[in-house]
């Protein structure tokens, strides 16, 4: 029996073991998801019909999103701004912001919001009533035909929401730049042309990509070890979107020190 | 010939199974009894490997179910679960013939669908079923589309999880029937683990009584009302007078 003051040290010490055998379990779950890439059978029309549920249907919430987004950048920025002289970069900064940062991370949150929560509902309601047990005695593996389809079309539809809602974006920047702030539409439009590299547009993309690859990876996994019954599936829900998001916001911190630190 | 030999599971601390000793004969209709939470459920799944045991040996034909290559192993079962287990997603004829649009057994699919419509035919429900969601379902028709789906590849050995549970008694009936009779026309080996003695009375040629994590009492289903075995007469005569503690 440890001494009482040992106490509080042997729970961080749990707590520690609990976080690195749950990263553990989830980084052998995508790797292992990643592996069946290379192993067929695939299952096209599940890929398909994926595509359409994550990618095509999060459009209008990436895209209003990011056109409420850009219009309210384009606002800050000038008032912002104007307190030292520098309201003429507000399309520069609009669409640097949108493109590098705001535009994949609010698209990866809303996509997470919706499909991880969606995907790990779907997934743990399948494994309460059986039917994830079922898919395996019928000689199909549920990585192949539940995870890696959703984690496939989550990984390549982001980077295109991403660049749409990046487009979005700048335009809600432009309607407000010049039905508000007084900008000259081709001057804002030349502005936001000058300064943008293609850089800013494909490391967004890529966030994007990384950040579609958690939101699918975490969805499956919490459905996949959903508790029993109605709580069990709600508590799995719950935990895929805090737990997404937060990947979310971690990653976009180490990827843009990776893709833009001097 | 499925042989479990010694088998023991644990979940956490809790001993499920404590050196299961039994053997289900080709062709053989066993049903499993035995109390809610004794089990029973944990050695199906074990046979098919869906629970991985913690000791002992499973076999099919010889061959120790572990090690088995998985496609043509588990190609050769068939199961129907408690509550279906339908996949929500799919219509009613994809779901039949799910194993008959994938993989190894792939067929055309309006060949699929032909079959699929065959085998929901068999099981008593008509052709225009076979465009319906499983939610559209009751739960009768739903455990028939489940009975079409475990026999639609023609496997050796179907596994019935519970069969009749949530059913009322005539359609309890209705799918015990329905199971005998096609186990007896397939010839299929058929293990069935159920609390319900009319499930038991329709479909068992031998009943095994689980209880305390291992077989109480194994022989043919004719034995059984005469049998001296204490755990055995409790359970089929349900009393709450006898060895096995029941909790009020």
């Amino acid at each position: 029996m440890a001494a009482p003051i040992f106490a509080p040290l042997a729970t961080i010490g749990r707590s520690v073991i609990t976080l690195l055998a749950g990263v553990g379990r989830v980084s052998l779950y995508a790797a292992n998801t990643v592996s069946h890439l290379f192993r067929p059978p695939y299952y096209p029309r599940e890929f398909l019909i994926q595509l359409m549920q994550i990618g095509f249907l999060s459009l209008p919430v990436v895209g209003l999103t990011a056109l409420f987004t850009g219009g309210a950048l384009a606002l800050q920025i000038y008032s912002g701004g104007a307190r030292f002289n520098a309201e003429a970069v507000v399309p520069s900064i609009v669409a640097i912001g949108m493109v590098r940062e705001l535009g994949p991370v609010l698209g990866g949150l809303m996509v997470a919001g919706r499909v991880a929560a969606a995907i790990a509902a779907e997934i743990g309601t399948m494994k309460v009533t059986e039917q994830i047990d079922a898919l395996v005695t019928l000689s199909t593996n549920p990585l192949k035909y539940l995870t890696l389809p959703r984690v496939l079309a989550a990984t390549l539809s982001l980077p295109l929401l991403v660049a749409v809602g990046d487009s979005i974006g700048i335009f809600g920047g432009y309607l407000v730049g010049t039905t508000r702030l007084g900008f000259n539409p081709a001057n804002y439009i030349q502005n936001t042309l000058d300064f943008l590299e293609p850089w800013d547009v494909i490391s967004g993309m890529i966030k994007g990509a990384v950040f579609g690859f958690i939101v699918a990876i975490m969805g499956c996994y919490h459905g996949m070890n959903s508790g029993k019954g109605a709580a069990g599936v709600g508590r799995a829900t719950t935990n895929a979107v805090v737990s997404a998001s937060i990947l979310i916001l971690a990653s976009n911190y180490v990827l843009t020190e990776v893709f833009f630190s001097a | 010939m499925i042989k479990l030999s010694d088998v023991h599971k644990s979940f956490g601390p809790k001993q499920v199974l404590r050196g299961v000793n039994l053997e289900v004969a080709k062709g053989e209709s066993m049903v499993i009894i035995g109390g809610s939470g004794t089990g029973k459920s944990v050695l199906l799944k074990s046979v098919l490997g869906l629970v991985r045991h913690d000791s002992g040996m499973i076999t099919l034909d010889g061959e120790d179910v572990t090690r088995a290559a998985r496609d043509p192993f588990l190609a050769r079962f068939g199961m129907l679960f408690q509550g279906a287990a339908l996949f929500d997603s799919l219509p009613v004829w994809q779901n039949v013939a799910f194993r008959l649009m994938r993989g190894q057994l792939k067929r055309p699919r309006n060949e699929a669908r032909d079959i699929a419509i065959e085998k929901l035919r068999r099981v008593g429900l008509k052709p225009d079923v076979a465009d319906l969601y499983p939610s559209e379902l009751s739960g009768g028709m739903q455990k028939r589309v489940g009975l079409a789906r475990a026999i639609a590849a023609e496997p050796e050995i179907i596994f019935f999880d519970e069969p009749t549970t949530g059913l009322d008694p005539i359609m309890s009936g209705v799918i015990n029937d329905l199971i005998r009779e096609i186990v007896v026309e397939m010839g299929a080996t058929a293990m069935t683990i159920t609390h319900d003695m009319s499930s038991v009375r329709a479909i068992a040629d031998k009943i095994a009584m689980l209880y305390d994590g291992v077989i109480q009492w194994t022989g043919p289903v004719a034995d059984m009302d005469s049998a001296d075995d204490p755990y055995l007469h409790q359970f089929i005569t349900g009393s709450a007078d006898g060895p096995i503690e029941a909790v009020r």
